[in-house]
């Protein structure tokens, strides 16, 4: 019944199979729904979150969920800029996972401060010296870039373009695109940024703060690196499910390696920094604070091994892999070491936001424990769901894989 | 008009805990000042709003070498690199020049808990609830505190109350400003053992500059270097000892 919106030459299972796959999202939706309208309505008190454990799994997902859709403004910068036109083949998917996952993080912190309706007064009154100011002011522009970007994808779709007025604004849009991955590459480098100096300016949490490199502390700049590391991955990640789950060849498998190649140079770079910065917050930053590293990694639930983990097992070892062009060219290989590059930048996220609120700073104080609510978990699988159901009518209704056609015929 | 303040005063306090019984006094006082709504039925220690918390605190050693003391732990007024001022992304912390004060401006908070993420005493409170006072209580409230809603951080504000309300008193008098210090934060006045002295630290001739430069005096979390302009006195080594020590994980 939806044949007619379907982009001529690709191949979309039925309307009723679509209805079946997306209906347990949707219902996954809904129940997230409800849990932010508790929390909304009632107050965040339906959260387990308190005064200790002020920041949980709600500004973990929004790190994560960041650092993976920082695909976006890699892709759109190496294609945009760098002219690497083999990116073409999931530019469109990348936005639109962008897209998702920016929204989804914006619409999560809505949920998560106290007082939403008071968004605005950061515009109003910036304190200018907060890196969360600098979040909330990229983060906005960017998702703005990001509507814009994905605006001639959905004005694409066969449909729509039948409307000469939308098929010339498409046309006009697709000439400034470069200007606007420029715009988004920018903003995205700060955001990426300001993420990570969140933790590394707070002076009063010794194992989070980091000495100030130029003007920023070091986990800006990686923050930054270690998310244009797993935004490719991501795109590989995902293009491959999707790739699996539709049953249908999307992209050249050259555009798997390039993706693999890329990610693991920024990681390799990023691993490679990030030791160095340990090495020296270990024996330089954390002493001066009068705390030794050591005592961060003596309780069982945060040991060395998650040290160990995040650089070597998640870090290292997928950055080595997809550096190698032999084992780069094995595509489970490929795939399994771009999901282990993203599994290794979402614990780096899980550490900086859950370990640093875990360990204890006052003398006295003990290890603090926190898990998150039903009302927490169901909204966070909420983001999960919308980003589900976006993408898969992005996937039937428009061309996210340019390549698909040619691949089909 | 009489000057009577310095222009660059800096409000503290020194808690002796060799004299501080753990009574709890302090916090009842400092709840009732601030209009701090009761506790809801299911708050805990973690979620319930206490701007002065009083933690018991032991050496770890047994009998007879066992000894404890009770530490009161309010907001420290730090006054170097103060780690909640710079992390609101909205201005609604700020430091008053005249007092030094850290002060919230629950009106302007957007909720968002950076500040109590970043503040190494654990010294700043959200409001998780809706702030309820039983039926007929509501006639107990402090006129002269304004009580928050739900969704915002506050903390303790050296009982801005009685500091506006002397101000007020001076004005009336034809002062331009308060004597320093003119006023009594509520946990000083209401401490039995008198362990808590509040004063202007800037001020040489003041008890509490004098306390805060004595001998056994000391801060916690000094290297942080955020100093605080709470002070702690004690005659027990272990005790200052531990002031500084990282915490065991």
């Amino acid at each position: 019944m939806d044949q007619q919106f379907i982009p001529r030459g690709l191949q979309r299972t039925s309307f009723e199979r679509f209805l079946v796959w997306v209906l347990p999202w949707v219902l996954m939706l809904g129940i997230g729904l409800y849990a932010i309208y508790q929390c909304l309505a009632d107050g965040l008190y339906h959260t387990n979150m308190d005064n200790r454990f002020a920041f949980g799994l709600w500004i973990y997902l929004d790190l994560t969920v960041i650092a993976l859709g920082a695909g976006a403004f890699f892709t759109g910068f190496l294609l945009y800029i760098l002219r690497r036109d083999e990116l073409k083949a999931v530019i469109n998917s990348a936005v639109v996972l962008g897209l998702i996952c920016y929204s989804g993080a914006v619409a999560v912190l809505m949920v998560d401060v106290g007082q939403p309706l008071r968004a605005w007064f950061t515009f109003w009154h910036p304190n200018t010296h907060s890196m969360l100011t600098e979040v909330t002011f990229c983060l906005t522009c960017y998702l703005t870039v990001l509507v814009i970007e994905y605006l001639p994808v959905i004005l694409k779709n066969r449909k729509l373009r039948q409307i000469p007025r939308f098929l010339v604004f498409e046309f006009e849009l697709h000439k400034v695109m470069p200007v606007f991955a420029g715009v988004g590459t920018f903003l995205s480098f700060f955001h990426q940024g300001s993420l990570g100096g969140l933790y590394g300016v707070l002076v009063g949490r010794p194992f989070a703060f980091r000495e100030v490199l130029g003007i920023w502390p070091s986990t800006f700049y990686l923050f930054i690196l270690s998310a244009a590391a797993a935004g490719p991955s991501f795109v590989l990640v995902t293009t491959w499910l999707v790739q699996k789950i539709s049953r249908k060849r999307l992209v050249q498998p050259g555009v798997f390696t390039y993706l693999g190649k890329v990610s693991g140079s920024m990681l390799m770079v990023y691993v490679l920094l990030k030791a160095v910065d340990t090495l020296y917050w270990i024996n330089h930053t954390a002493p001066l604070e009068g705390a030794a590293a050591y005592a961060f990694y003596t309780s069982q639930s945060f040991g060395s091994w998650i040290l160990f983990t995040e650089i070597v097992l998640l870090g290292l070892v997928p950055a080595v892999v997809l550096l190698t062009k032999r084992l780069r060219e094995i595509p489970a290989v490929l795939v399994s070491a771009a999901f282990l590059t993203c599994c290794g930048i979402m614990l780096n996220r899980f550490v900086m936001t859950i370990q640093t609120l875990a360990l204890p700073t006052l003398p006295f104080d003990l290890l603090m424990s926190y898990f998150p609510s039903w009302q927490e978990v169901a909204t966070f699988l909420a983001v999960v769901a919308y980003g589900v159901i976006l993408y898969s009518l992005s996937f039937r209704y428009m061309t996210l894989f340019p390549q698909e056609r040619d691949i089909r015929q | 008009m009489e000057q009577t303040e310095q222009s660059k005063s800096r409000y503290g306090m020194v808690v002796d805990l060799d004299k501080c019984t753990g009574c709890g006094d302090c916090v009842v006082a400092c709840a009732i000042e601030n209009n701090v709504a009761p506790a809801e039925q299911k708050a805990t220690e973690r979620t319930g709003i206490t701007w002065l918390r009083v933690y018991p605190v032991t050496n770890g050693e047994a009998f007879p070498a066992h000894d404890a003391v009770f530490v009161p732990m309010m907001c420290q007024q730090c006054g170097h690199h103060t780690p909640c001022v710079s992390v609101c992304p909205q201005n609604a912390v700020e430091v008053d020049p005249t007092t030094g004060i850290v002060g919230q401006i629950p009106q302007r908070c957007l909720g968002c808990r950076y500040c109590m993420t970043a503040c190494p005493f654990h010294a700043r409170y959200f409001n998780w609830w809706d702030p309820e006072w039983p039926a007929g209580t509501e006639a107990q409230l402090n006129p002269d505190v304004a009580p928050r809603m739900r969704g915002v951080a506050e903390k303790c504000n050296f009982c801005h109350g009685r500091l506006h309300a002397a101000r007020t008193r001076a004005a009336a008098e034809g002062k331009s400003n308060i004597a320093s210090p003119a006023y009594t934060p509520a946990c000083a006045e209401s401490c039995p053992a008198q362990a808590i002295v509040f004063g202007d630290l800037a001020d040489e001739s003041s008890d509490v500059a004098r306390l805060s430069k004595a001998h056994d005096t000391f801060r916690f979390l000094s290297k942080l270097g955020t100093e605080p302009k709470v002070y702690y006195h004690s005659a027990k080594e272990w005790v200052r000892k531990m002031a500084d020590q990282s915490p065991a994980v």
